[in-house]
């Protein structure tokens, strides 16, 4: 009777004991402290894991903040609400951010842009690019094979007609769009900065107008008109500082190429004009 | 000098002819799951080769002193407890001491619990009759081989991934026809330990 059943009974009950015993030392022996505040600051967190912070998802950036490696501010979709909400959980008084957007610093549509080849390849921006850097003449310019659209967490930029456009409202500034674009075009900006160059490239004028039919040609119009200081040909690419802009918009009617574009053209725009306008700016 | 010849032998055939997963199709849930990156591969590999040649060394005793003969029926139920417990021990030891390879391993980590070639590896051990220190060689064998297929298919898995794949065959299709084709590739090996060292496994 012991040896046929309550001996077997026992030597599984002993084996598991023995385990758990074993277990529990090991747990109190070599327990992980975890921050409580990390969770709650991860809480906190948009939980898009976007990488706009710079680190390795939400969670990364949580466990950063509470060991004070990591500013409070570097959510950018989460914005000033976020920043406030942790501020909370971790008693620090947060100000305000700037909300910023990707801008696309292109304005050439398929047919504008000159593609001296056919690229039938592979459809992804790395990989045209690869080839000659790009089946488009211009090597500055936005290819239109939706890298960026794949990086996207929010679903804020798509390619239409081969040019990548933004969605502004939808947008939040993470700049998971910006590291994967293989020509280095999208830029982002402070969301308040409503007149852009929709134009990265830095070729002379002659050059540039055999490429592309709206690419800056460095003519300096824009510069001479504006009388905030605030745009500037710097290697024949107009270049506007944010800090100085007033976006008044008198460039955006001189430009002969309309690479200058006035995001919030005539007051408030219509939600699908303002996002075509956005992305070619 | 015979037992050394025995256990390069044996260390061969279970490294490369009946290699666990390419030739005895033991533990494909890690192998198709966590070779998608060599890091992690190797990771996983390591971590299993750890755990085998643990479970082999407290199962054997517990399988020789405790439950043979008379309650050599609860083999599979105390094998499956020890080994539960140790891969449990495991991810305590990994989450305190390398954090990044106990994130990388993720879900995969306490699946090593379920991972056939543990439980396997013992059983094979007993069943075989082996002594302890063979049992030993044979799971250290078992997971280096565990860990070179891991290798291997991390690499293949690369060139997948960067080459055009027909829409229909994508992901994981064309990963388990690539697995078949490396594990047809490893029966090239089928006798060799025998033949170079002339003793039989």
């Amino acid at each position: 009777m012991f040896e046929a059943y309550i001996l077997p009974v026992l030597i599984v009950v002993g084996v598991g004991l023995a385990a758990g015993v074993m277990l529990m030392l090991a747990a109190k022996f070599m327990a992980v402290e975890v921050d409580e505040r990390v969770e709650k600051v991860r809480a906190c967190l948009p939980g898009a894991n976007c990488g706009g912070c710079g680190y390795a998802g939400c969670d990364d950036y949580a466990a950063h903040i509470v060991s004070g490696e990591a500013p409070l501010t570097a959510c950018p979709p989460g914005g000033t609400a976020v920043a406030q909400a942790i501020g909370a959980v971790l008693g620090q008084e947060v100000g305000e951010m700037v909300p910023m957007v990707a801008v696309v610093n292109c304005s050439a549509t398929k047919d504008q842009a000159v593609h001296p080849m056919d690229y039938i390849g592979r459809k992804g921006c790395l990989a045209a690019s690869l080839l000659y850097n790009g089946d488009m003449a211009c090597q500055f310019g936005c290819l239109g094979y939706g890298d960026c659209v794949d990086a996207c967490k929010y679903d804020a930029i798509h390619v239409v007609d081969g040019l990548a456009r933004v969605d502004k409202d939808l947008c939040t500034g993470c700049g998971a769009c910006s590291v994967v674009c293989p020509h280095n075009v999208i830029s982002i900006n402070p969301h308040a900065a409503h007149v852009v160059v929709a134009c990265s490239n830095t070729d002379k004028g002659a050059q540039t107008r055999k490429k592309c039919s709206t690419g800056c040609i460095g003519c300096k119009k824009c510069e001479k008109q504006c009388e905030y200081d605030a745009i500037k040909v710097i290697n024949n690419l107009a270049v506007i500082d944010f800090d100085k802009c007033t976006s008044c918009g008198k460039c955006v009617d001189v430009c002969p190429q309309h690479v200058i574009e006035n995001c919030f053209k005539g007051a408030v725009a219509g939600p699908a004009e303002d996002e075509a306008v956005a992305a070619e700016a | 000098m015979n037992n050394t010849v025995f256990f390069l032998a044996l260390l061969m055939e279970t490294i490369l002819v009946s290699n666990v997963v390419l030739a005895q199709f033991l533990g494909i849930c890690p192998f198709l799951g966590v070779s998608r990156k060599l890091d992690s591969a190797i990771g996983m590999g390591v971590a299993v080769i750890f755990v085998l040649l643990l479970a082999t060394a407290v199962t054997w005793p517990i399988y020789t002193y405790l439950l043979y003969p008379k309650f050599a029926y609860l083999q599979t139920l105390v094998f499956i407890l020890v080994i539960a417990a140790l891969v449990q021990l495991v991810e305590i030891f990994l989450a305190r001491f390398v954090p990044a390879l106990y994130k990388s391993l993720g879900i995969y980590l306490p699946l090593i619990t379920t991972n056939c070639a543990v439980l396997g590896v013992t059983i094979n051990c007993i069943d075989f009759e082996y002594n302890f220190v063979t049992s030993l060689v044979y799971a250290f064998g078992i997971g280096v081989g565990f860990l070179l297929a891991m290798v291997l298919f991390a690499g293949v898995r690369s060139r997948i991934d960067e080459s055009g794949i027909p829409q229909s065959f994508r992901g994981m299709p064309i990963t388990l026809i690539a697995a078949s084709i490396v594990s047809m590739a490893f029966m090239g090996f089928s006798g060799i330990a025998t033949g170079i060292f002339g003793i039989s496994i």
